[in-house]
């Protein structure tokens, strides 16, 4: 497979779509993490955020975006980064503390802190909405 | 302890058979039937294999006392393992299979299930094809046949790597890894399937993989097609992508919409227009089918036709024009008969079409009751919709977010606030009273045009206002009383989701009245043509009469008949009623065509132009752009629906004009949305409201069949006009048919049938079936929560082995997990819970007490998780080729598997 030549930069994507989440896509479906995509890696991308993709993986790489430093769980920074970046920011510090304390309190199965993979799925498969709006089409 | 593995190992057989043949390789479906048996029995004794070496490995390497066969192959086995422990991890399972292949015995093979997960996919592979030389090179030297454990063995493999095959989407894999395992699976399949038949079975085999190939490029290519069928799917997606799913989910449902009307206008024009057409008496043939000779200088002009009088009026697209012969044309077809059955399966299949996707709607959806738990979690996690890649519908969406996080952390901050209960109260109290004194109005002034519209009727020349006032007026009404609601319900300080709730209600409130009262004030006119009937069926009796015996004739030659035209007639409320609706439906259409041209294009227009030379930012500012304002569109498209169920008895051709409504709405509301409306600042969620659009649906259709039900049932047929024109009742068609065209006993068992004593108690038993499948439907309920509430602690018990797992992992200085493949662990047991069977339900709470037991120590630990894996294995994939296929798993699996390294 041609994996050296067709490279997706970080740009093009940043160009291609407002999705607050556009360079963690990249990144976590790049080969080395650093956003740079090669074409089996785009199409790894496009299969999981296909319609077809199945409930359980889409939810395994919607963990994988969510987790902003990589360390297999989400944790509270995670949280906010993420709430940063759905809001553009536009909320005050004590309103995201707020949001991912309570968003801890909800979902995190064994009160460690921080939302595993499992605790993760168990929370995102009941969400009426995840399979519906979480994929892209070209 | 010891005893569960075993306890395990029949389930799993029997899983696995049901596995295989789910598995859906097309075209050996016959070779299935005997290999599930052969895989079944092989399965059993794998899994007992495996059970005996969990219970070994528990024993501290005691062995149990076996066949000695058997035991010699597990001793020996047992010391590879004792020297591969010795070997550096990777090169380890390599040389163990090497040593064994040099011996080339079949007895180190018959073990390997259990072995065979601890090696990784490849090394699999590369041992397999060696295997396959050795025995190939066996079988040629011992002749054609494989020896039974070879057979069993290649099954096996054969079974894990179609499995593999199947659940290949499942993998979080790289999509390079997914090709080659892909490919590797598929040759081993193709390789090995053919080998496992004899001589001539081999061949057929190949034929029918050849077969099987080209059946799934088939149907690939056909689903490929169907998908391109789809009609308006790039519009909707065009839409989706701009708009959001909830924008777009009016548009399925327009499309739905159109489909279930494509079937009734089927049905409609099949066969009651298209017989008549072709076999019923021509135009002009008996009076009804004739314009009367006072209208028949005006009945070709477009204001008439406009109308729906003159010729249209006449024509097979009303109740009127259909004779009440018993059957037409030399197909002997029996019009009368056809034209009630089709009123009736209109209702039914409706009926049962919007049924039939409620409940498909609600399948989908099973986990929602306890959504409650996750607001914040739902809101930071799923609330982002990945398919915006519009900037602007973007910052719409980034908007909504901000607010809702907003509004759920002021909910949350301040649940129990309530500032100045009273005057919210007094407000709410004003803004309900306000809006029914809205709707009482707005239906007074309904019937009281109605009522002014029959005086109107009796007139003779009428403008065109006073003729289409009933339709302008309710038109008005449906299009300025809910931003009336809106305003009013602004004193109320409702949430916005309960707003919307109240909102719709009212809406669909105002639409009911309007739709009833008209309905009534029709009736009205129905009663009073009615009872004018009998004189105008004096008055045409008369007439004949003394047209025929009127003196001043010579006797001899039979006088020519009476022209159609020139025969008095009643008034026909069945066509009149017909008329009403078909009209409405058109006066609907032009209003919402017109309401979207001006109120969406011109506005938008306006502000895109005028806005170069305007004193104020014309955008962002006061008119702006028009939103796509769904929910009263689909209350829009549900009413007129409703409409068009009602009036599809009178007048067979509204579905017509209704299915030409909605294709040009399709386009031209496409062309309008995407031209001149922005996305919304107020998401309303598609998913959730799917299902209630269609319950307004069902319920619009319910009441849509109660007037239908009552004017057949209760009032009779005009006269002189229609299929049932003569008879008593409408229904009387079916007893004429029984009658006449069944044979005796048939009839009897009718009459039998209707009786009241057997219909009494049907009903009483309808209703102990209701009754009793209401309260099966609750226990099952609450048995599923139950369940939900054991997978649940089954999850933290889990959760507490693997953290304790996890630090045993970390002891273990021949392997270091990585992180991803311990959580893939975890995702594979989060799934096994999901799925947990009642079957392994008694398995549970002795594994709940065991739990914080078994934690104290590692060997324990990873022994009592080894126990959960045959217990309670997802029924998707099922139970023995699991190890192979889940490379992950097999990891855990066998780090959990060893001795502690202590020992």
């Amino acid at each position: 497979m041609g994996n050296k030549q067709t490279v997706f930069t970080r740009e093009q994507l940043e160009a291609y779509q407002d999705n607050p989440f556009r360079q963690r896509i990249a990144q976590v479906f790049s080969e080395d993490g650093d956003g740079h995509m090669t074409l089996d890696n785009f199409l790894d991308m496009f299969s999981v955020m296909s319609e077809m993709a199945p409930r359980d993986l889409k939810a395994y790489y919607a963990f994988k975006i969510y987790d902003f430093n990589n360390d297999d769980s989400i944790c509270a920074w995670d949280l906010e980064q993420t709430v940063t970046r759905l809001t553009r920011g536009e909320l005050s510090a004590e309103e995201v503390s707020l949001v991912c304390e309570k968003v801890l309190d909800e979902a995190d199965g064994d009160h460690d802190g921080r939302l595993s993979l499992e605790d993760f799925q168990n929370m995102i498969l009941r969400a009426p909405d995840f399979l519906s709006t979480f994929h892209i089409r070209i | 302890m010891a005893h569960k593995p075993e306890l395990g190992a029949p389930q799993m057989a029997a899983r696995t058979s049901v596995a295989c043949s789910q598995l859906q390789f097309p075209g050996d479906r016959s070779r299935r039937k005997t290999s599930k048996k052969q895989t079944s029995k092989a399965e059993g004794t794998s899994g007992r294999h495996r059970a005996q070496s969990g219970q070994k490995e528990e024993a501290g390497g005691n062995l149990r006392p076996g066949s000695p066969r058997r035991k010699q192959s597990e001793r020996r086995r047992r010391q590879e393992e004792l020297g591969e422990q010795k070997r550096s991890p990777a090169g380890r399972n390599l040389e163990g299979r090497r040593k064994r292949d040099g011996k080339a015995s079949f007895r180190g093979q018959r073990v390997p299930p259990e072995k065979e997960k601890e090696v990784p996919k490849e090394e699999t592979w590369k041992q397999l094809k060696k295997h396959r030389s050795t025995s190939l090179a066996s079988s040629a030297s011992g002749g054609e046949s494989l020896s039974e454990e070879e057979l069993t063995w290649i099954l096996e493999q054969v079974e894990e790597k179609k499995k593999l095959i199947a659940t290949m989407r499942n993998k979080p894999w790289p999509m390079a890894k997914k090709l080659t395992e892909l490919r590797e699976a598929q040759a081993f399949v193709e390789k090995y399937e053919g080998a496992l038949g004899k001589g001539k079975g081999k061949r057929l085999y190949a034929y029918r993989m050849l077969m099987a190939k080209k059946w799934v490029k088939f149907k690939r290519d056909f689903g490929n097609f169907k998908t391109q069928c789809i009609p308006w799917e790039m519009k909707i997606k065009d839409i989706e992508s701009h708009f959001g799913s909830s924008v777009a989910s009016y548009f399925i449902f327009l499309r739905w919409m159109y489909g279930v009307n494509l079937v009734l206008f089927g049905l409609i024009f099949g066969l009651i227009i298209i017989p008549e057409v072709l076999m019923g008496m021509p135009y002009g043939s008996i009076p009804r089918k004739t314009v009367p000779r006072a209208e028949e200088e005006k009945a070709m002009d477009f204001s008439v036709l406009w109308d729906f009088e003159g010729y249209i009026k006449y024509s097979a697209l009303f109740y009127g024009y259909y004779n009440n012969q018993r059957t037409i044309g030399w197909l002997r077809y029996r019009l009368p008969m056809a034209y009630f059955m089709v009123g009736v399966s209109v209702f039914g299949y409706s009926l049962m079409i919007v049924i039939r996707s409620m409940a498909s709607n609600t399948q989908g959806s099973t986990s929602e009751g306890e959504n409650d738990n996750f607001t914040f979690s739902f809101k930071m996690f799923t609330s982002w919709d990945y398919l915006i890649g519009n900037s602007e519908t973007a910052d719409n969406k980034y908007a909504s977010i901000t607010t809702s996080f907003k509004e759920s952390i002021v909910d949350e901050q301040e649940s129990n606030k309530e500032e100045n209960i009273h005057l919210t109260r007094f407000l709410r109290v004003l803004a309900n009273f306000l809006i029914i004194c809205c709707l009482c109005g707005s239906g007074y002034l309904i019937y009281f045009v109605v009522k002014r519209s029959q005086e109107f009727s009796k007139m003779q020349n009428v403008s065109w206002y006073e003729r289409n006032e009933v339709e302008i007026v309710m038109s008005l009404l449906g299009m300025f009383c809910p931003p009336l609601f809106e305003t009013i319900a602004a004193l109320e300080n409702y949430h916005p989701r309960i707003g919307l709730k109240w909102q719709l209600g009212r809406i669909f409130a105002l639409f009911l009245g309007n739709l009833y009262t008209f309905l009534l004030a029709l009736m009205d006119d129905v009663h009073l043509k009615l009872s004018n009937e009998d004189t105008v069926k004096n008055i045409t009796h008369w007439t004949l009469f003394n047209y025929y015996n009127s003196s001043g004739w010579n006797e001899s030659v039979p006088r020519p008949p009476l022209h159609p035209a020139d025969v008095p007639r009643g008034s026909c409320w069945e066509t009149a009623v017909g008329i009403e609706f078909m009209r409405l439906t058109v006066s609907d259409m032009l209003v919402t065509y017109i309401t979207i041209l001006l109120g969406d294009f011109l506005r938008a227009c306006f502000v895109r132009f005028m806005n170069y030379c305007w004193c104020w930012d014309l955008e962002a500012g006061f008119p702006s752009y028009a939103e796509f304002d769904i929910s009263g569109n689909v209350l829009g498209l549900i009413f007129n629906q409703g409409m068009i169920w009602m009036g599809s008895f009178y007048a067979p051709g509204l579905v017509g004009v209704n299915v030409l409504r909605l294709l040009t709405s399709m386009y031209f509301q496409c062309w309008a949305v995407m031209s001149s409306n922005v996305p919304h600042e107020r998401v309303f969620k598609a998913s959730r409201s799917n299902n209630f659009y269609m319950g307004l649906l069902l319920l619009v259709l319910f009441l849509s069949l109660l007037p239908v039900a009552y004017t057949i049932m209760s009032l009779p047929p005009s006269f002189d006009c229609g299929p049932f024109s003569g008879k008593n009742r409408m229904y009387d068609v079916i007893q004429e048919t029984i009658e006449n065209d069944f044979p005796t006993f048939l009839g009897k068992i009718f009459a039998f049938l209707a009786n009241p004593g057997l219909i009494i108690p049907a009903i009483l038993l309808m209703f102990l079936a209701i009754y009793y499948l209401n309260s099966v439907s609750k226990s099952l309920a609450r048995a599923n929560a139950q369940l939900r509430k054991k997978i649940q602690a089954l999850r933290e018990v889990e959760k507490s082995h693997k953290s304790v797992k996890g630090s045993a992992m970390v002891k273990d200085s021949g392997y270091t997990l990585k992180g991803s493949s311990k959580n893939a662990t975890q995702f594979q047991l989060t799934k096994e819970g999901t799925t947990l069977h009642s079957s392994s339900q008694s398995q549970t709470p002795d594994q709940k007490a065991q739990g914080p037991g078994t934690s104290s120590s590692a060997g324990r630990t990873s022994l009592s998780t080894t126990k959960h894996i045959p217990v309670s294995p997802p029924p998707r994939d099922s139970g023995q080729p699991l190890p192979q296929t889940h490379p992950w798993r097999s990891a855990s699996g066998k780090s959990a598997r060893r001795p502690p390294p202590d020992n």
